[in-house]
This record gives structure tokens, C-alpha cells and sequence, in this order.
């Protein structure tokens, strides 16, 4: 009986760590697109060569945009919601 | 003066990777969590909302023609219907999850948008392929947020939901004004771009 609620409590542990990993990878997972993006279409980032620019062009910068994402993703919204999760998971718990 | 229609889309594929992300973080740690704090609870139906809102410029300064004209103008008011009800749904000002039904609802609109205002066919350019692709993605997507009506806490389908958004992004990214496909593109299409 006591080896079937270690197994459970192994389970959950695993459940949890892993929605709460997933979580905290979102926004590092999608900063690293944005960088992978940006080594290999350098030429979409126009701040890197910005003679000859016009204003649109240099304010148009996608790779950027998928990094400045997942960095607002990681700091304004993870936190929080692991942290609801963790809570959440520890009532159910009891 | 004005910045080119990629730029415009670009722009938008940040706000859908925006949408993407938050409802894949939804999906993650289900509706109970998600609502514990309520100003998640407006996150991304505020900024559907918004997106559709930002539509309207779109419409105003890109009219190439008239049928451009009218899929911006019905996508605007697709996303800020779908926006609107998602957003009373989550403030508890509408009950049925029924109202779901407005956003595949504005999936086919956006769909058969995308997919009437592009005259060209898959392999004329860049942009022609991408139309064509967002339009048959939006067209087999609404399934989500069909499904969703139905089976709100399902995990597969809220999942399902956040990628179509996710999908989406990375086609709105790829977009250029004029620029090969697969090795392909129309000498109609004009001069390449970089």
C-alpha cells in the first residue's frame, strides 16, 4: 500500500515538474528562435548594416520581435503562473 | 511614406506569436489556474480585441482595391467580434460556451478573406503562397475553436487552438512583398527583394 502511494507521489511529482518545465520553456525556447532566426537571416535585422536605411526598415526587425516575445513571455507571464500552478497543485494535494 | 504591406505583417505575426504563446500557456496549466489571477483572465481576448482594432488602419491605408478593402474590413470586424465575446465570456457577462462559436466564426471569415483578396495563384510569389497557405490553415484551424464550444477543458483542443496562432506567425513572418517560393516566382511579380 505504502509502495502504491510513493508511485503516485513520484507520478505527480513528474506531472507537475514537467507542465511546470514546459512553462518555464516557453519563453527561452522562443528567444532562442528569434537568435537561431536571426544567425541565419542576419540580413532581416537591418540595425546590424543600418547605412542607407530608411525609418520602416529599421524599426521592421522580426527576428527581434521573437525574442522581445518570449523575454516578455518569461518575465511577465511565467512567473506568476508557475507559481499559480505550484499553488493550485499543492491544494489538490491537501 | 507608408510602410510596406510585409512590414504591416510582420507586425501582426508578433501580436499572433503574442496570442500563440498565451493560449498555449492556457492550455499547459488549464482554465482553474489560468483564472487565478483576473488580469490573465483578459490577456488574450483584450488583445484579439486590439488586433482586430488595428485591422481598421489596414483597411484604410492598403485599399489596392476594393476587394482588399472589404477582406480588412471584415477581418477587422471578425476579430473584434470574436475578441469582444471571448472577452465577456471570461468577465462572466456571458454564460453559454457557446459564444465560442464567434471565434471559428472568425476563423472562416479571416479564411475566406485571405483567401478571395489573393488573385494570384500558390507559386506566383512568395506572398501569393503564404495567402493561400494562411487561408487553407484557418479553414482546417477552425476546428479548434469549433471543438472548443463543445469540449472547453479539453487539453488537445486548447492546445490545437494556440498553434493554429503559433502556425500563423511563422507563415506572417515569412511573408515578403515580392520574393521566390520553393525556386518559384512570376515575372509578373516584379523586381526581387533581399
Amino acid at each position: 500500500m505504502e509502495s502504491h502511494f510513493a508511485t503516485e507521489a513520484v507520478a505527480n511529482l513528474r506531472r507537475r515538474s514537467l507542465r511546470g518545465a514546459a512553462l518555464n520553456l516557453i519563453g527561452p525556447l522562443t528567444m532562442l528562435g528569434g537568435v537561431v532566426w536571426a544567425f541565419l537571416q542576419p540580413y532581416r535585422l537591418t540595425f546590424l548594416h543600418p547605412n542607407g536605411q530608411g525609418f520602416w526598415w529599421l524599426l521592421a526587425e522580426p527576428p527581434l520581435y521573437v525574442v522581445l516575445v518570449g523575454l516578455a513571455f518569461a518575465v511577465l507571464i511565467a512567473p506568476a503562473l508557475i507559481q499559480d500552478l505550484e499553488e493550485a497543485e499543492d491544494a489538490a494535494e491537501g | 511614406m507608408l510602410p510596406r504591406a510585409e512590414f504591416v505583417h510582420w507586425w501582426f505575426a508578433t501580436g499572433f506569436l503574442i496570442l500563440g504563446l498565451l493560449l498555449l500557456a492556457e492550455a499547459l496549466v488549464g482554465e482553474a489556474v489560468w483564472r487565478r489571477r483576473p488580469w490573465r483572465v483578459y490577456l488574450w481576448p483584450s488583445f484579439l480585441f486590439l488586433m482586430g482594432v488595428l485591422m481598421w488602419p489596414v483597411m484604410v491605408f492598403y485599399t489596392n482595391s476594393t476587394i482588399h478593402m472589404l477582406a480588412h474590413g471584415s477581418w477587422a470586424q471578425a476579430m473584434m467580434l470574436a475578441g469582444a465575446a471571448e472577452l465577456g465570456l471570461a468577465r462572466g457577462k456571458l454564460h453559454s460556451p457557446y459564444w465560442s462559436l464567434t471565434t471559428a466564426g472568425a476563423f472562416l471569415v479571416s479564411a475566406a478573406a485571405i483567401l478571395l483578396h489573393e488573385q494570384n495563384g500558390w507559386f506566383y510569389a512568395r506572398a501569393a503562397f503564404l495567402h493561400h497557405a494562411l487561408g487553407w490553415t484557418f479553414v482546417i484551424g477552425a476546428a479548434f475553436p469549433l471543438a472548443r464550444a463543445f469540449k472547453p477543458s479539453s487539453a488537445v483542443v486548447r492546445t490545437g487552438f494556440a498553434l493554429v496562432f503559433v502556425v500563423t506567425a511563422v507563415f506572417l513572418y515569412s511573408d515578403r512583398d515580392a520574393a521566390p517560393i520553393f525556386g518559384h516566382m512570376s515575372p509578373l511579380a516584379g523586381a526581387q527583394h533581399r
